[in-house]
C-alpha cells in the first residue's frame, strides 16, 4: 500500500506478532509475585503474575492479563520473554534500562543485550502519549520486585 | 445562508499546520476548539496595554482591567440570557463550577438520605465531585439510564424522582455519543418534585443557544475553551437568590467584605465566589470568542455542522469494519461520533489517524461508566465545529481505510466482531 511507510515503521511487523501471541498471557495460581497497573490516560488495566524458582531464584514464569493497544500487549509479551530465566536483580536493573530508553534519557546501543527484541519499539518514542502504553507492563511488574517496595 | 468556511478558516492560524507533513485535519473539537486571531490578538494587547490586577487599588491599570472583566461578565450573562452579570461567576473550568455547587450548595443544604439523580451519559467533572459529597453526607445517587442509541430513558427517569430528589445534574448535550437529552423536559420533571437542576452544558454552549431563563435551571456550567476561548476560565451561571444563600467556596482575598483574626464575612455576589486573582487576561478577551460566535450564528453553525455529520456517518455505517456507537442518524444530535475499529484499540486508530494529520480523541473520554455501559475500554470520538470542511472529513474517510487496509492483514482479531 502507498504511504503507509510511517505506519510500517511505529507498527513493525514483530510488534504486531507479539501483540496477538498468547505465549505468555494468562494468569498462575497462587503466584509469588502479583502487581496490577492502570494507564490512567486510557483505562487500560494489566495484570502480571511471577513465580520464582527455587533454589537457583531466576524468573521461572511470567504471565500477563487484562487488555490494551497493540503497543502495550506487544511491550508485555516481550517483556515476559526477556525477563523469564532472569534473577529479580537483573530483571530490575533490565527494566530500568528499558524505561530510560523509552523516555530518551540513553540511545538505543546502550541497551543491554538482553533486552534486543525491545528496540521494535524505538519508533514509539516519537509519540510522548504512546510511551505510557509502552512502559504499562514494565511500572507494573516494577511493583513486584520486593527491593522496589521497600524503597 | 451558508458558511463561507474557507473564509471562517483564515481566522484560525493553526488549521492551515500540518501534521506529520500533512494537512492538519483537527477532529477533536469536543476537549478543545481552536482560537480565532482576533482573541489571539486581544490576549496580547491585554498583557501589553491593559495588565493590572482586579478590584484593587486606585490606578488606571487595575481600572482598565476591571472594566474588561466585568464587561466580560455582562457578555457572558447576556449570552446566555442570565438575569444579572451577578449571577455570573468566573471558575477556572466548568469541573470547578459543578465542584463549587456540590461544595457551597451541597454541603448546607443536603442531609442524609437524600438523593442526587444523575444520568449515564455523564462525565467524571458531573459524577465525581456528587460521588464526594455523597460519601461525606450519606447522600444516594441515582442514574438515569440510555436506550440502545444513548438517549435518557426518560420513562425510567419518571421511576428515580421522589421527594427525596434533591438535585438533578445532566449534561446537555454528551460528549461521547452526540446525545442532546431534552433540558427542558428533564428540568420540568425535577421541578414536579422541588428538586434544584443543574446543567452540566459544556458541550452545548459552543454549539447551539443557551437561554437560562426558558429553560429554567438553577445552575449552568461550561468552560470556555470548548467555545473558542481561551483556557483557564468556566463559568457558573446560579439562580441569584440560591447563590446568596450558599456558603462561599474558596476563602481568600476578594471573596470577603471584612476579615477579624478569627472571622470573616464574605462578600457580595459574584466577589464571593471568587477568591485570589482570576484568570483576568482570559476573562477580559472572553467577549473576542462570544462575538465570534454570535458573528457566525448558531442556525447556520449547526447547518454545518449536520452537513459534516451527515457525510462522516454515510463513510462510517459504510465500513464493515466499524462500529458506531449511538444513533446511526445525524439528526437530533450534536456534532460527536464514537467508533471503533472492531479489534484494534482506539489509542492504534489514534495514532493512525495522526499520522494521517487527522487529530481525534481516543480513551473513555472521562466517561468510564459509559463506556461500560457501552461494553468497551474506550472509542475514538470524532468532533466537529463550524470551521471543519467536507474535504476534511474525506481525508479523515481516507486515512480509516488506510488503518483498515493496514491493520486488517496484520491483526487477526481485526473485522471480526
Amino acid at each position: 500500500m502507498e504511504g503507509d511507510q510511517e505506519l510500517k515503521e511505529l507498527y513493525q511487523d514483530v510488534l504486531l506478532d507479539y501483540s496477538q501471541s498468547g505465549a505468555h498471557k494468562g494468569k498462575i495460581e497462587n503466584p509469588h509475585f502479583h502487581s496490577r497497573g492502570i494507564n490512567p490516560v486510557c483505562g487500560d488495566e494489566i495484570e502480571i503474575a511471577m513465580d520464582v524458582k527455587n533454589p537457583s531464584g531466576v524468573i521461572e514464569k511470567i504471565r500477563y492479563s487484562g487488555h490494551g493497544c497493540v503497543i502495550s500487549q506487544a511491550s508485555a509479551a516481550m517483556m515476559a520473554e526477556c525477563l523469564e530465566g532472569k534473577t529479580p536483580e537483573r530483571a530490575r536493573d533490565l527494566v530500568l534500562a528499558f524505561k530510560d530508553m523509552m523516555l530518551s534519557k540513553t540511545s538505543l546501543d546502550l541497551l543491554p543485550a538482553e533486552l534486543e527484541v525491545m528496540k521494535a519499539l524505538e519508533g514509539v518514542r516519537k509519540f510522548p502519549l504512546r510511551v505510557k502504553c509502552a512502559t504499562l507492563a514494565w511500572n507494573t511488574i516494577q511493583k513486584s520486585f520486593p527491593e522496589e517496595k521497600r524503597s | 445562508m451558508s458558511l463561507d468556511i474557507l473564509e471562517i478558516r483564515r481566522d484560525f492560524p493553526i488549521l492551515s499546520r500540518q501534521v506529520h507533513g500533512k494537512p492538519l485535519v483537527y477532529f477533536d473539537n469536543a476537549a478543545t476548539t481552536q482560537k480565532p486571531k482576533a482573541l489571539i490578538a486581544a490576549l496580547s494587547s491585554f498583557y501589553e496595554n491593559h495588565n493590572g490586577n482586579i478590584h484593587r487599588g486606585a490606578h488606571t491599570l487595575s481600572d482598565e482591567a476591571t472594566t474588561l472583566v466585568e464587561n466580560a461578565r455582562q457578555k457572558t450573562a447576556d449570552f446566555i440570557n442570565a438575569p444579572k452579570p451577578e449571577t455570573i461567576i468566573f471558575t477556572r473550568n466548568a469541573t470547578e463550577a459543578i465542584n463549587l455547587v456540590a461544595h457551597s450548595w451541597g454541603r448546607k443544604f443536603l442531609k442524609a438520605g437524600d438523593e442526587i439523580v444523575l444520568t449515564e451519559l455523564e462525565h467524571h467533572s458531573n459524577l465525581v465531585p456528587w460521588q464526594i459529597l455523597a460519601a461525606e453526607k450519606s447522600l444516594k445517587l441515582r442514574f438515569i439510564p440510555i436506550t440502545r442509541v444513548g438517549d435518557l430513558d426518560l420513562f425510567a427517569a419518571r421511576e428515580l424522582f421522589s421527594e427525596k430528589t434533591k438535585l438533578v445534574s445532566f449534561t446537555a448535550a454528551s460528549n461521547v455519543l452526540g446525545t442532546l437529552p431534552p433540558v427542558l423536559e428533564m428540568i420540568t420533571l425535577a421541578k414536579q418534585f422541588g428538586a434544584k437542576t443543574l446543567v452540566d452544558a459544556s458541550q452545548w454552549t459552543p454549539h447551539f443557544k443557551t437561554d437560562v431563563q426558558k429553560w429554567g435551571c438553577d445552575f449552568l456550567a461550561f468552560s470556555a475553551h470548548k467555545m473558542l476561548g481561551p483556557t483557564g476560565l468556566g463559568v457558573l451561571y446560579g439562580r441569584e437568590s440560591l447563590l446568596e444563600e450558599m456558603d462561599p467556596f474558596l476563602g481568600g482575598g476578594d471573596m470577603i467584605e471584612t476579615v477579624e483574626l478569627e472571622t470573616f464575612t464574605p462578600n457580595v455576589l459574584p466577589a464571593k465566589f471568587e477568591a485570589g486573582t482570576p484568570a483576568i487576561a482570559e476573562a477580559a478577551v472572553f467577549p473576542e470568542a462570544l462575538n465570534y460566535l454570535s458573528k457566525i450564528g448558531f442556525a447556520e453553525m449547526e447547518a454545518q455542522e449536520k452537513i459534516l455529520l451527515h457525510r462522516a456517518l454515510e463513510i462510517l455505517k459504510n465500513e464493515p469494519e466499524i462500529e458506531l456507537y449511538g444513533s446511526d442518524l445525524a439528526e437530533g444530535r450534536g456534532g460527536v461520533i464514537s467508533f471503533n475499529l472492531k479489534g484494534l484499540h482506539p489509542h492504534d486508530v489514534g495514532t493512525s489517524l495522526d499520522l494521517e494529520g487527522v487529530a481525534v480523541r481516543s480513551g473513555h473520554h472521562c466517561c468510564q461508566p459509559l463506556m461500560r455501559r457501552l461494553g468497551v475500554g474506550g472509542t475514538a470520538r470524532a468532533s466537529f465545529y463550524f470551521y471543519n470542511t467536507l474535504e476534511e472529513v474525506e481525508i479523515f474517510g481516507r486515512a480509516l481505510r488506510k488503518t483498515i487496509q493496514f491493520f486488517k492483514p496484520r491483526l487477526k482479531a481485526v473485522g471480526v466482531k
